[in-house]
């Protein structure tokens, strides 16, 4: 089920090849005499913090004593708006929250909405889910991917990466017309169906992709300066990283085999062949590695997927949740009747309450929603994974350096939005 | 004070929408000591500390008073048949419109799973309106660090021996809890130089 990266095969090979001086451990940095604690903030408005948030970090020299975050720039009371609109409407605030994982937002959020109405899709909005989460979790990390490298000054692969997520985003505009914020899944199935030939631009993709990726390998896997870069710096043990709650490849670079989509799977992952790939150090690097090899994985995942796409539609037939066809609406008085309590009420799912949550780029992506019985959801809880990973960084980053700080905050991979909501 | 839906413009519709159907579903079982781990654990240790328990769509709740919380979430962590080592989510829920008489307003919820069986399970403490505290379960879980404090910050529930309760998302000045459900949605007063506030 897992695999192991670095363990005791690939990262040694690649240390022997190029030869790096490996002295980067909290122990051997430098200790000043003096007591001189210099306290800095750095962000909200920094570059290499990946939105808003402010570190005050205390300084020794150059070294970290400790940094304390602040979150709360971009806080919009996402989940109070959410409790304030029809649960279909409050679909569109799901795109907003983590702004890079829209489609897995939507998809977490409409199996929560669908286990509280107690609803079956159709295996062709499956299968289409998948592929689209696939798809997104790919941007996903190739935006961490350039973000990061961009943080740490290897500038070259910024703008690959940004090119690659740019085919991804084509492919959502041609299905949707929008390239960020589809609001594409939503509960019940899809939106709407994918345009004819989307399957095939989507394979295109799939096949030219690995090639891309083998190329940011060149420039960076081997790398003597990325290497010394990332190794040994924010490590954190497996027991610490679950105890922080830390989830996605933050988790499993600490070598925890943890992916929701094997262990609780959803929209059918339990049909594919893929791999776990865990690190063992539980570094910077360990982490970047895990995250490589996602990508491939969910090339894995999308060439099988892709392969045998079932027919039908991609909405359920449930006229309580779905709106009936426009044409139903001439000739049927109970279509139209449905299709006027849809439009001015939507539905209104049984009281109870109910969790569902999918793998996203960053981790587990969960929503807790509540039921009043009514047509507007009671209480909506976004569990975000960004959050708790950002709650172990002061326990990465001490002792180490301004600039290792930079490399931890890249390699937890977090969206603002997802923090603060 | 204005009620929010008519403050948030809502169409006469969307009000009707907040009717609430006040029936009971009728896949709301209660579980049995028998068939779960968990719930017999807690009846064993804590006699006498359990309120409820469902299980709704395959998800299991149980409710126990807010008294003991961290000896039970520290029997669910440690215990060989639970393990419930992973704080997936730590949150609150405001029953003011929703309560029956006989319940009090708060519940903390706490979204608990295990790494290693891949289970789930939800946990409530009841907290009412008058003295809404309740013991923190940092020292069970240090992810509970920043998510209660998100509870503080949001709902106003104190959590004794908290290592630094702190707001987290509003400013340190701010005044009232937003997801309270008497808290009115955008009542709050946009700052301009001539109202901008002196701290």
């Amino acid at each position: 089920m897992a695999t192991t990266l670095s363990g005791g095969s690939v990262k040694p090979d690649i240390l022997k090849d190029v030869v790096v001086p490996r002295g980067v451990t909290v122990e051997s940095y430098e200790q000043s005499d003096d007591n001189e604690i210099m306290v800095v903030n750095m962000g909200p408005q920094h570059p290499s913090t990946h939105g808003v948030l402010r570190l005050v970090l205390e300084l020794d020299g150059e070294t970290i004593r400790k940094a304390t975050p602040h979150i709360g720039y971009l806080h919009t009371g996402l989940e109070k708006t959410m409790e304030n609109l029809s649960y279909y409407k409050a679909l569109v605030v799901t795109d907003r929250e983590d702004y890079l994982s829209n489609l897995i937002n939507n998809l977490a959020y409409s199996l929560a909405v669908e286990k509280l109405l107690d609803v079956e899709v159709t295996p062709r909005a499956r299968r289409l889910r998948l592929i689209l989460n696939e798809l997104e979790r790919i941007a996903s990390h190739l935006i961490w991917l350039g973000t990061h490298a961009l943080d740490i000054g290897a500038m070259t692969i910024f703008f690959y990466t940004w090119r690659e997520r740019d085919q991804i985003l084509d492919l959502k505009e041609m299905m949707s017309g929008v390239r960020m914020m589809t609001s594409w899944i939503c509960p019940g199935g899809l939106r709407g169906d994918v345009p004819e030939g989307w399957l095939y631009r989507a394979q295109k993709f799939v096949d030219n992709f690995p090639r891309k990726l083998d190329e940011y390998n060149r420039l960076l896997t081997k790398n003597p300066i990325w290497i010394e870069r990332l190794s040994g710096i924010g490590k954190i043990t497996g027991e610490d990283a679950i105890a922080w709650g830390m989830s996605g490849s933050s988790l499993r670079g600490s070598g925890v085999a943890w992916d929701v989509r094997k262990s609780n799977p959803y929209t059918g992952y339990d049909e594919f062949e893929f791999d776990i790939p865990v690190g063992s150090n539980g570094d910077v690097y360990d982490r970047y590695l895990v995250r490589i090899e996602e990508m491939r994985q969910s090339i894995r995942i999308l060439n099988q997927a892709l392969k045998d796409v079932p027919s039908g539609p991609v909405m359920t037939s449930d006229r309580k949740i779905a709106p009936p066809p426009r044409a139903e609406l001439d000739t049927s008085m109970e279509s139209l009747i449905h299709h006027f309590k849809l439009f001015t009420e939507g539905y209104h799912p049984p009281v109870g309450e109910a969790y569902a949550s999918c793998e996203s780029g960053r981790g587990e992506k969960g929503y807790y929603v509540v039921s009043d019985g009514s047509a507007i959801p009671y209480r909506v809880k976004i569990n975000g994974p960004s959050l708790k990973n950002l709650q172990a960084l002061p326990k990465m980053v001490e002792g180490l350096y301004i600039a290792d700080c930079v490399a931890i905050i890249g390699s937890i991979d977090i969206v603002l939005g997802d923090i603060d909501r | 004070m204005v009620d929010f839906d008519i403050r948030l413009g809502l169409s006469p519709a969307d009000l009707t929408a907040r009717v609430v159907a006040n029936k009971r579903p009728d896949d709301w079982l209660d579980l049995s000591a028998d068939d779960d781990p968990e719930l017999r654990l807690i009846l064993e240790s804590f006699p006498g500390q359990v309120v409820n328990s469902r299980l709704f769509r395959g998800e299991k709740t149980i409710w126990v008073k807010r008294e003991k919380i961290v000896g039970i979430a520290q029997l669910l962590r440690d215990n060989k048949e639970t393990q419930f080592n992973f704080l997936t989510d730590l949150t609150a829920v405001d029953l003011l419109k929703m309560h029956a008489p006989s319940q009090e307003r708060f519940e903390i919820v706490y979204n608990l799973y295990s790494l290693s069986s891949y289970k789930r399970l939800r946990l409530k403490a009841i907290v009412p309106d008058g003295d809404a505290t309740i013991d923190t379960v940092e020292t069970i879980w240090p992810a509970a660090n920043w998510l209660e404090r998100e509870v503080y910050d949001l709902f106003g529930i104190i959590f004794n021996n908290h290592s630094d309760l702190r707001r987290i998302q509003m400013p340190d000045d701010w005044i009232g809890h937003p997801l309270r459900k008497d808290y009115p949605m955008g009542g709050e007063q946009v700052e301009f130089s001539f109202n901008v506030r002196k701290s």
